[in-house]
């Protein structure tokens, strides 16, 4: 018998909202509007540390590797072990190095080997006039040593040093290109690890490996303690003053984001609240019928509570599926980057629009559940 | 006992006193008809049998009950359990079904029976127009699938304001037979007219005035319908 009471409890709310659904339009529209904009700014405030982790990556490392005290160099093998400990999606690039202090024309430079193709990822911000080493012999020279010993690209020019087992060589290279990068690097000459390896000797002795990882501080801080503690001969070290001034960027930006959802989900209840005091005040005279058949306040209640929550559900749902539009929409033009869709968002989103509806409606409606009866008889 | 009794009741809005010094008795399943001018208090007087509305003065005593003494919640249940309402606009639920109406007011009283609704339509000429919006039903119908509603949970005092104001002659005629077979049936009826026709039907009829009575009027059916 109470399943029947139910079914028709059921039955009343839905056909209030299908059979007067050119109102209820009005009143769904106003919660799906207000769902796809909170759904759309969660996503973007959870998307954030994502989309400006591979904004701040064009910054260049924030994690290197370095020998471990006791030792001079890194064998490739512990390097390869201790990037294992990042995920492979958050890597941007990996960069190993290798340093020799030699001589052009009798004047001391640092070469470098390393992997282009990665140092090209690890520092977007090299500016390089001319290309990038392609061949053998072919070597990248920062601005400051191009003007101290007047090369251009095209250019050949002799190296001179003392291998890794101290013999004597000189090795000739063509200037493929000149490096800027405001910094210290402008005083090196790259090349690839192959051909440093060639010049100067000793093979899988890296010096150093810059890493650029798009996770924030505090994950970088955890992975490094574990790598320095499983890592023999590895110590991985974040670069402080990028990691951390990448945090607070990002807490700004989030908490910036997490206003303006506070304050649209304000307007967003002010808006329902209205909507649903001119849809409660438009039937009064419903109202009073009901309450002259009979109907307690609470059974009234019911019934409006009913209706919200499919509104609610059905403005929750459109709100999450245009949330996602709109989220990405945004996403496109302003960090030019898409966004991942949060299945967990959708049922969330919902749920919040239930909520959101029921409270926006409550006092409306408990001040309608209070209409006078008698306004029926009276026929206002 | 009296199924009805209004021992000296005012009612006064501001400074208009809608009703004054009303003493009126309704008997067990009498037929009573209510007359008088617009503004006389009319519907006034209905909102408190009705239990829609307190009197300012006086006590008003609906099967045993002092309803002037109670509070709205136990009015509703009166209201509920004791009374059927009929109003002179037809006052439908407009995104229910004529069945839906009636079944409406049985989910409010108690809980809904779809074959007894039915039946309750039948009754009124409207088995037919049971799955009808009332916006696809002309007056009259909507005016009768009020009546069902209101006889749906047997009450011992069925209240009708103007019931066939707006209908046209054919519908007043079908209106007013159900009414007198409700009445054959017990039912207490204290029905609102301006219509004499209406009014010749009843047992007795009370003529309000500026909110009082000015005669009661005894139309001598008692025996007729023994
Ligand atoms: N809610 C109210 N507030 C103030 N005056 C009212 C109210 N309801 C009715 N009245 C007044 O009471 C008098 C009786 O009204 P009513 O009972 O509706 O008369 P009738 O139904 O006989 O036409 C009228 O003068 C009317 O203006
Ligand atoms: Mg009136």
């Amino acid at each position: 018998m109470k399943m029947k009471r139910y079914a028709f409890y059921l039955k009343m709310v839905t056909s209030s909202l299908i059979r007067r659904r050119s109102r209820m339009f009005v009143a769904l529209l106003a919660v799906a509007v207000g769902a796809t904009i909170l759904s759309g700014l969660i996503t973007i405030y959870y998307d954030i540390p994502r989309q400006m982790g591979k904004e701040f990556r064009s910054y260049g490392a924030n994690l290197i590797f370095i020998p471990s005290e006791d030792k001079s160099y890194m064998d490739a093998d512990s390097l390869k072990k201790a990037v294992s400990y990042l995920s492979p999606d958050d890597i941007v690039g990996v960069t190993p190095y290798r340093y020799k202090t030699v001589k052009i024309n009798e004047q001391p430079f640092m070469a470098a080997g390393a992997d282009l193709a990665q140092a090209a990822k690890t520092s977007p911000f090299w500016y390089v006039s001319g290309r990038w080493p392609q061949k053998e012999g072919e070597a990248l020279i920062g601005q400051e040593v191009a003007d101290i010993i007047r090369l251009n690209a095209g250019s050949q020019f002799f190296i001179t040093g003392m291998t890794a087992n101290n013999k004597p060589f000189k090795r000739g290279f063509t200037v493929s290109g000149i490096v800027q990068t405001g910094g210290s690097e402008e005083a090196f000459i790259f090349m690839s690890l192959a051909d440093f390896e060639n010049m100067a000797g000793g093979d899988n002795a890296i010096d150093i490996a810059e890493c650029s990882v798009s996770v924030s501080a505090a994950e970088l801080d955890r992975v490094s303690k574990i790598i320095n503690e499983n890592v023999e001969g590895v110590t991985a070290r974040p670069v402080k003053r990028i990691s951390e001034s990448e945090g607070t960027v990002l807490k700004k930006l989030q908490s910036l984001v997490y206003l303006v959802t506070v304050v649209i989900l304000l307007l967003t209840m002010i808006c329902v609240a209205t909507t649903m005091m001119a849809a409660v005040a438009e039937r009064r005279r419903e109202i009073g019928l009901k309450k002259a058949l009979g109907a307690t306040n609470a059974a009234i209640v019911a019934e409006f509570i009913g209706e919200d929550v499919f509104l609610g559900i059905f403005g929750g749902l459109l709100g999450a599926a245009f949330g996602f539009v709109f989220a990405q929409a945004v996403s496109i033009n302003v960090f030019a980057r898409s966004i991942t869709f949060q299945p967990l968002l959708a049922p969330i989103t919902v749920f919040a629009s239930i909520i959101i509806t029921a409270a926006a409606c409550f006092i409306p409606v408990r001040r309608a559940a209070e209409i006078d009866p008698a306004i029926v008889l009276r026929g206002e | 006992m009296n199924l009805l009794e209004l021992k000296n009741i005012s009612k006064i809005y501001g400074d208009v006193k809608a009703l004054q010094n009303i003493n009126l008795s309704v008997g067990q399943g009498e037929w009573i008809a209510i007359m008088g001018p617009s503004g006389s208090g009319k519907t006034t007087m209905m909102n408190i049998i009705g239990c829609m509305d307190k009197p300012s003065i006086g006590s008003v005593i609906l099967d045993g009950t002092d309803i002037s003494k109670e509070s709205s919640k136990k009015l509703t249940a009166l209201r509920r359990d004791k009374i059927g309402l009929i109003f002179q606009q037809f006052h439908l639920i407009n995104y229910l079904t004529a069945l839906e109406n009636v079944m409406a007011a049985q989910y409010y009283h108690s809980i809904q029976d779809e074959k007894e609704a039915l039946e309750a339509l039948s009754r009124v000429g409207l088995a037919d127009r049971a799955k009808h919006l009332p916006s696809q039903l002309s007056g009259g119908e909507q005016q009768r699938v009020c009546i069902a509603r209101a006889l749906i949970n047997y009450p011992m005092l069925i209240l009708a304001d103007e019931p066939t104001g707006n209908l046209d002659e054919a519908n007043e005629a079908i209106v007013l037979d159900i009414f007198k077979s409700l009445h054959k049936e017990g039912s207490a009826i204290v029905v609102v007219t301006h219509d004499p026709e209406v009014a010749q039907e009843s047992e007795r009829t009370v003529i309000l005035e500026h909110g009082k009575i000015s005669k009661i009027k005894d139309n001598n059916k008692s025996e007729a319908l023994c």
